[in-house]
């Protein structure tokens, strides 16, 4: 890694994992002081921003664009949240062992497969685990068959919808439509605490720079240069002798994971996990986030996923009709306009910046085109064909 | 309460009486004062004297009784009943028309403080609705309309009143529409099987068996197993239940062959726009369900527009209501097309999240203008109801038309693709753009129409759809990630992937339906479609070729 990026980065971090955290510790009347509200709202952008990351890695990295990340966000959820849910044992409307919907659903024992949840040992595996092995399941079936771009989308689109569906059945005894809610404690302490919920705040904020950390890490390796070589030409990929399943089958279950423990990571803070999380368009909500930010840059996934979700808590509260046609231009701006997202765009006029203080304009005369000036432009074409947008079409 | 029930018996027994048993006129004045009086059995009996006269008149008298616009005036010292009309005012006073009781002769207008009113509580209204019910069924025996004399006849089957027994049989041997004769039959068979004397029931059972009467399936099955049955009406009856229970089964694959086949030719409209603009651009369009919804609202707002203009004339907007919608998703489709699209070619993935993003933005803007609620688009009388083609199956019209659109717009396509100028130069720039470009094809212009058929094509198929579902902004939400994977299925460049893949996924969806219920259907599907792409990932009918990015 270059030095400023990890100054930088140590900075962002400082200022995530420590700063905001402290200054949400202040007493409210001080002018630094974060209201425990807006602390609760960065915890729930930064989950979202570890899911980006893990998403910016398979698409903006190796060119597959997945449209069903809902789905793993979601595991990750409802893992954290089956936990919660037995956490709160009797102390439920209902005086129940059970959870309140499954009195309300009269369903009399508790289901065979949320009985491991009572440990805490393995949720925290299972948000991990069942994540990844669907993925890998999954990504397996699409990649040894080399479903690929526009497949490779809309096959996790309608993973998507029916993973949609599915949880949104009662008989599935994971809540219906109402999902898991009502949480009252995690490991013990009690949520409602302003210091829990800065504790979990911190665990996100951690979790972030640590996933940061692995993703950079996965692209400074060879596996993350031939990951870039598939997107540009995974035929040519595959004639060089690596098989491009692999390493795609790889990035998939790294980012399904990073997607699980972003959803494991919500669920508390938020105080609730449902199926509309899950869908379609929450899916590929996730990828404007990446888009709209700056695939290719994990850096730009970050912001990407907490500007967008910044807009959208200040328009549906303000313009909530809006909301939803503004997120519709900004999927056809981010990509008519701004193919490699806001940090391709603030990079490009930081150039011309640059290039405007360092070198004025001077008049072409006929002299001047020499070889050297050809070279030149030669090369600042060469470099411009270099930062285009990643080519993801394949 | 027993005394209720004996003189719903006896009017029951008493309405399908043939010939009208005129009761003296001293019974029906006395009829006439009980009903006046306060005594709750002498105004029943009152009125079961009155409906058992099945004069039409006195039947529409009791009608009026049961809607309270009956009242008593005393006339030269004696009660007189009245049918009251229009109420007005006459200076302070509130006045009503009043007519005859029987013959309904005018009265003239009196004050409305003279009157008695003569009401019908709850009890009463039961009395009398048999006798009106009767009356009904009685006139729909004799409709027209072969739809409504069925109906009838499947009302008194499955009353199985032994007095109706007459009434039927007189009908059936009028009856000349061959679904309405079935269903006299039926009806027939059913009574007798329910009055018959025991020991004599083997017959009708038998009939039953014949008829594939699936109602008389509890009747039978109550007789196959009843002891004090005889051994031949035991045995009747299984068999009847079995040859029953057979033909359902037949029914029901035939009525899920018909089902899968409406859902893949809905699938099939949808896919082939989808499938022809993927072909040749490499672009997934996913604002095509949005389209379908233009197509729908476009075909609603035409309905508005006759209903306003040429209300005699509604049957026909659906007929104006077709070209429409595809004129207004075609001309949707190329402004996208031109606007946005174009610019994107080569990036198939770019241009599915930009047309994501149009999809917002048109599902937004139809939920803003026409509101988040269904709105309402009627059938046309043609295309309600449906054709009887076997006992206990009918095929509705709006399904078959259904169908048959899907066939015309695939011979269309095909036709346009393979027989004309335009479809060569289409398959050219599918098949290689760029020699077909320096070929002198202006592939732009190919690009556009072909995007702008595509998108027309998902504006019929939003037209049809207001048919056989809810018109909403999120109408497209619904059918679009099938129709994906109807595409993806059946492969790029080739019309019968697209047909097949839709044949498959609608027949397969509507087969396991019943097994696994609507959603864990589709999750097999999704799996099944996986599995599939095992096999061949680039589809059914891929083009070979030597291209490895293919």
């Amino acid at each position: 890694m270059r030095r400023r990026e990890t100054l930088a980065l140590a900075a962002a971090a400082i200022v995530l994992a420590v700063v905001l955290p402290i200054c949400n510790a202040l007493p409210a009347e001080s002018p630094l002081a974060i209201s425990n509200f807006t602390l609760n709202l960065f915890g729930k952008f930064l989950t979202y921003a570890i899911l980006a990351l893990g998403l910016d890695l398979l698409w903006g990295y190796a060119g597959v664009l997945s449209l069903g990340h809902g789905v793993f966000f979601g595991l990750g959820g409802y893992a954290m949240g089956m936990h919660l849910m037995l956490e709160i044992g009797a102390k439920s409307v209902y005086q129940s062992a059970l959870p309140d919907f499954m009195v309300w659903n009269q369903v009399t024992a508790l289901p065979l497969f949320w009985k491991p949840f009572h440990s805490a040992a393995f949720t925290l595996a299972a948000i991990v685990l069942v994540p990844a092995l669907f993925g890998l399941a999954f990504g397996y079936l699409a990649f040894r068959s080399r479903i690929r771009g526009v497949y490779f989308a809309i096959i996790t689109q309608a993973l998507a919808l029916s993973a949609w569906l599915v949880f949104n059945r009662n008989e599935m005894n994971l809540g219906g439509t109402n999902g898991l809610a009502d949480f009252k404690t995690i490991f013990g302490f009690p949520l409602s605490q302003p210091g829990t919920q800065r504790a979990l705040y911190v665990v996100t904020a951690v979790t972030l720079v640590a996933a940061y950390l692995l993703c950079r890490w996965i692209t400074l390796t060879r596996a993350g240069k031939v990951l870039v070589a598939i997107r540009d030409s995974e035929t040519r990929v595959l004639f060089s002798g690596y098989s491009p399943a692999g390493y795609k089958l790889f990035v998939f279950v790294v980012s399904a994971v990073l997607a699980g423990v972003a959803g494991a990571l919500y669920a508390p803070q938020v105080g609730i996990i449902t199926p509309a999380k899950i869908g379609v368009l929450p899916s590929i909500e996730m990828v404007v986030w990446v888009a709209a930010g700056g695939r290719g840059t994990l850096y730009g996934a970050v912001l990407g996923a907490f500007g967008v979700n910044w807009i959208q808590s200040w328009l549906t509260t303000s313009y909530p009709d809006v909301w939803l046609l503004f997120l519709g231009a900004l999927f056809m701006g981010a990509v008519l306009f701004f193919p490699d997202g806001l940090i391709g765009a603030l990079g490009r006029l930081g150039a011309r910046a640059r290039r405007l203080i360092a070198k004025p304009p001077e008049t072409i005369s006929v002299q001047s085109i020499g070889n050297k000036s050809l070279d030149t432009a030669h090369l600042s074409q060469a470099t411009h064909v270099m930062s285009r947008p990643p080519r993801s079409d394949k | 309460m027993r005394r209720l029930v004996f003189v719903l018996l006896l009017a029951w027994l008493a309405a399908p009486a043939a010939g009208h048993a005129a009761p003296a006129a001293a019974e029906v004045a006395r009829a006439l004062a009980d009903l006046a009086g306060e005594d709750v059995a002498k105004r029943e009996a009152a009125v079961a004297l009155l409906g058992k006269t099945g004069d039409p008149k006195w039947l529409a008298f009791l009608g009026a009784l049961r809607e309270g616009s009956v009242y008593a005036r005393l006339r030269a010292g004696k009660t007189e009943l009245v049918v009251g009309g229009t109420k007005s005012t006459r200076g302070d006073q509130d006045v009503i028309e009043i007519a005859g009781a029987y013959g309904r002769e005018t009265l003239g207008t009196v004050p409305l403080a003279e009157l008695k009113e003569v009401g019908a509580d709850r009890a009463l209204r039961l009395v009398i609705k048999p006798f009106l019910d009767a009356d009904e069924t009685r006139a729909q025996l004799a409709d027209r309309d072969p739809a409504v004399r069925r109906g009838a006849a499947v009302k008194l089957g499955n009353q199985a009143a032994a007095g109706s027994e007459a009434v039927v049989e007189a009908a059936l041997q009028k009856e000349t529409d061959r679904w309405a004769r079935h269903a006299l039959a039926e009806a027939l068979a059913l009574i007798r099987l329910a009055n018959a004397p025991p020991a004599t029931r083997a017959v009708p059972a038998l009939a039953l068996g014949n008829l594939h009467s699936s109602s008389a399936l509890p009747a039978l099955g109550r007789l196959a197993g009843d002891a004090g049955a005889s051994p031949a009406e035991r045995d009747a009856a299984t068999r009847a239940i079995r040859q029953i229970e057979r033909w359902g089964l037949l029914t029901t694959t035939v009525e899920t062959l018909f089902q899968g086949a409406s859902l893949a030719s809905i699938l099939l409209l949808m896919a082939l726009g989808l499938a022809i603009v993927f072909g040749l651009m490499g672009v997934i369009n996913m604002a095509h369900g949005e389209l379908m919804a233009l197509g729908a609202y476009a075909t609603f707002v035409v309905q508005n527009w006759f209903r306003a203009s040429w209300p005699e004339r509604l049957d026909l907007y659906f007929v104006v209501a077709l070209p429409v919608a595809f004129v207004v998703a075609a001309a949707v489709g190329l402004v996208l097309e031109r606007g946005v699209i174009r610019f994107l070619y080569g990036r198939p993935l770019e241009t599915l999240l930009l047309t994501w993003g149009a999809s917002l933005i048109i599902q937004q803007g139809l939920r803003l203008w026409f509101g988040a609620a269904n709105v309402d688009v009627s059938a046309p009388s043609w295309l309600s109801g449906g054709a009887p083609v076997m006992v206990g199956l009918q095929l509705p019209y709006n399904r078959v038309f259904i169908i048959a659109l899907a066939a015309v717009s695939v011979f269309a396509t095909y036709w346009l693709l393979f027989r004309t100028s335009a479809g060569l130069r289409i398959r050219a720039v599918t098949q290689n753009r760029a020699m077909s470009a320096c070929l002198g094809v202006r592939a732009g212009v190919v690009d556009a129409t072909t995007f702008a058929f595509g998108a027309g094509l998902a504006g019929l198929a939003g037209c049809a759809l207001t048919q056989i579902g809810n018109v909403g902004p999120s109408l497209g939400q619904n059918y679009i990630v099938d129709s994906f994977m109807v595409v993806v299925t059946g492969g790029v460049g080739k019309l019968a992937g697209t047909i097949f893949a839709a044949a498959g996924i609608g027949g397969l969806t509507k087969g396991i339906e019943p097994a696994l219920g609507a959603v864990f259907g589709k999750v097999a599907i999704l799996i099944g479609v996986i599995l599939f792409l095992q096999r061949r990932p680039a589809g059914l009918f891929a083009t070979r070729g030597r291209n490895a990015e293919a």
